[in-house]
């Protein structure tokens, strides 16, 4: 049996409980401020006038409340969303790389059944479109929950490998079965404004995912801190050995639904991010929003609440990013080198206060 | 005559060649008892690193410069993920995939720095196929195994040679020992952290040839992502291949001619089986492979081990 690596160390550090709020506030602020010093160093080495392009940054996220709601807010929803399925995924120490993919098939189900519901009222297809959303991300999730369990493969190389196949997938079906009727354009048809997610504040681009997002990042905190489910996912997340020997917990049972449940709240992002913003499948839907999601969600310690923070964070930072290519000419790319130096330094940061704690011990 | 399979097999060679190279190096790194998911990373900025320093140099010796540039670019970011794991001791996995991010990101970054929205321009100097006289006319094999660029017949060498080291010398015994059992590695007075540290780089400088071969020898070009999952498929390889170089080497053949395929049905004129099936392909193939191999793989005992020694 190949290694499938004991990732509960993962969840028994990053995601750490025990320490205060406000010192988790501030210990994610330490790593901003950190990451803001390392982006300003970049900037001024690829030859940027770091002032100029944080300006940009700023304007574009919060320069008005336009730019924070439909920029900043609208671009948190499907981050939140995937960030949770990130979170809840390492808390039973599964490293679901794959929401990327996961998000992809949740937007594809929802396109599908959209555009064959016909005669059904909206009030009726939406939440329909929704929940087969959830149903696909589970299902494609559920294909590398079936190989790691049934035949020990590591879980990131196979979600990785899902994610171009569905990429791949999309690219097929957006020029075949879920084309637009025209044929011309490589996306599906358009959805009518009846079955759009309606926008929740008049004058911006802020719709109602908004509202899933809070709701389920609520819901699943409360869960995992109140319920004997969410303790047995924890207890699977740090010591599967010993929550099977000692708590008697099936650890099979609760990996396997905890990665289904990661892959629908991923396959949700992909079904809102479609009815709520791109109102069409193609392939360039998402931005990396699963890739994103690892950070998102490795910041926030893998807290839903969190999560709800750092997706603004991040939602913010991409909102400014663009902004910046377009007034400062800073690529994109930018936002995703400091994405992964803030995952090194909460790595560094636990592994270094990991080890501090052990000598001292 | 060159024949539609003459055709499929050259580029089934050619495009295992990069993907023999990054599973050789990650061969050597999980012997250590190391998994780089990183890999992915190492491959693409080694394929950039080889643009520019191609591209600056020019001529016959811009290509030995770049293909250079790419081992030093691999070795460079595997740097970073070695201090976090063999050092930190931090977890593999995550640390791997973070790093990937990093590199796709900063390599992103770097080319659009370099080169603007332009791009490259066509100025790259490539290596060409380099037919053996005699071998290359050989019948079926000849085309597809002799004419090569020089880097495919590299792995010719380095084949056989990574596999008489890993069973014969008393350094691949080491090496493996820190993969099987760093207790008893050390108790020998072998230093485990420092042969994997060692180990770590040494997959990092393949991987960096890797992407340098993707850009000199294949596409004479840089695209941003161009490495395409290329890292984590070469983990799979090394699995199917059960951490021994000459399984490595056949299974990164039979991954070079799945993604060869393509070219099999454009040239049979099967235009009806979307393509995207074919681009597809490579990726199911590693994960019916893994499904088959894992469960009866032997990989190194204390493979993503987190505590090196007991003591």
């Amino acid at each position: 049996m190949t290694a499938t690596p004991t990732s509960s160390v993962l969840a028994a550090n990053v995601g750490r409980e025990g320490r205060g709020a406000l010192g988790q506030v501030a210990q994610v602020a330490t790593l901003v401020a950190i990451t803001m010093g390392l982006l300003v160093l970049l900037l001024a080495v690829t030859g940027y006038d770091p002032a100029t392009a944080l300006r940009a940054l700023a304007r574009g996220a919060f320069g008005s409340w336009y730019a924070f709601t439909s920029a900043t807010l609208v671009r948190a929803i499907p981050l939140a969303l995937t960030g949770l399925a990130v979170a809840l995924a390492f808390r039973a120490g599964l490293l679901n790389i794959g929401a990327e993919g996961q998000l992809l098939a949740g937007a594809t189900a929802t396109a599908a059944v959209l555009g064959a519901s016909g005669a059904v009222p909206p009030l009726l297809s939406l939440p329909l479109a929704l929940a087969a959303g959830m149903a696909a991300g589970a299902l494609w999730a559920g294909i590398a929950a079936l190989l790691r369990q049934r035949f020990g493969v590591l879980e990131v190389i196979s979600t990785i490998m899902l994610n171009f196949v569905a990429l791949y997938a999309v690219g097929w079906l957006v020029r075949g079965p879920l084309q637009e009727p025209t044929r011309i354009y490589p996306q599906s048809a358009s959805l009518a404004k009846a079955l759009q997610l309606p926008v929740l504040l008049p004058g911006t681009r802020l719709h109602l995912g908004v509202l899933l997002a809070v709701s389920l990042a609520v819901a699943l905190w409360w869960w995992q801190r109140a319920t004997a489910g969410g303790f047995r996912l924890r207890a699977v997340g740090m010591n599967p050995h010993a929550a099977a020997t000692i708590g008697r917990v099936d650890v099979a049972r609760v990996s396997l639904l905890a990665f289904l449940a990661s892959g629908a709240l991923a396959g949700l992002g992909g079904a809102v991010e479609l009815t709520g913003v791109t109102y069409a499948l193609y392939e360039n839907l998402s931005p990396g929003y699963g890739y994103t999601a690892i950070a998102v969600a490795l910041l926030a310690r893998l807290n839903p609440v969190g999560v709800l923070g750092t997706a603004v964070l991040f939602g913010a930072l991409q909102a400014g990013a663009n902004a910046m290519q377009r007034d400062a000419g800073v690529p994109i790319a930018l936002v995703n080198v400091v994405e992964a130096v803030l995952i090194l330094l909460v790595i560094a940061s636990d592994r270094l206060r990991g080890t501090r704690a052990e000598a001292t011990a | 005559m060159i024949t539609p399979l003459d055709d499929f097999l050259a580029a089934a060679v050619r495009t295992a060649t990069p993907l023999a190279l990054a599973a050789l190096g990650e061969c050597i790194t999980e012997r250590s008892g190391v998994i780089n998911i990183g890999l992915e990373g190492a491959i693409i900025c080694g394929a950039f690193a080889a643009t520019v320093t191609a591209g600056a140099v020019g001529g016959s010796s811009g290509v030995a410069a770049g293909f250079a540039a790419g081992a030093v670019a691999g070795v460079l970011v595997t740097l970073l993920f070695m201090l976090f794991t063999v050092y930190l001791r931090a977890d593999q996995i995550i640390t791997g995939t973070a790093i990937t991010l990093f590199a796709l990101g900063l390599t992103g970054l770097l080319y659009k720095t370099v080169y603007g929205t332009t791009g490259v321009g066509l100025t790259i100097p490539t290596t060409g196929e380099l037919p053996i006289p005699g071998l290359s006319q050989l019948p079926v094999v000849g085309r597809a195994f002799f004419a090569q660029p020089l880097v495919t017949y590299g792995l010719y060498l380095v084949v056989p040679l990574l596999a008489w080291w890993f069973a014969r010398t008393h350094a691949g015994l080491a090496l493996r020992a820190t993969g099987e059992s760093p207790d008893a590695a050390l108790a020998a007075g072998v230093q485990p952290r420092r042969v994997q540290a060692l180990a770590v780089l040494t997959g990092g400088a393949f991987a960096g040839v890797a992407g340098a071969t993707l850009v000199l020898a294949q596409s004479g070009t840089f695209v941003e992502g161009m490495s395409a999952g290329k890292g984590f498929i070469a983990i799979a390889i090394v699995v199917l291949g059960r951490w021994s170089p000459i399984g490595v080497a056949g299974a990164a053949l039979l991954f070079g001619g799945a993604s060869a395929l393509q070219y099999l049905f454009q040239s049979l004129g099967w235009r009806e089986v979307p393509y995207q099936l074919f681009l597809a392909l490579p990726y199911v193939l590693t994960l019916l492979v893994l499904a088959r191999a894992s469960a009866r793989a032997q990989a190194p005992a204390a493979l993503a081990r987190r505590e090196l020694t007991l003591g």
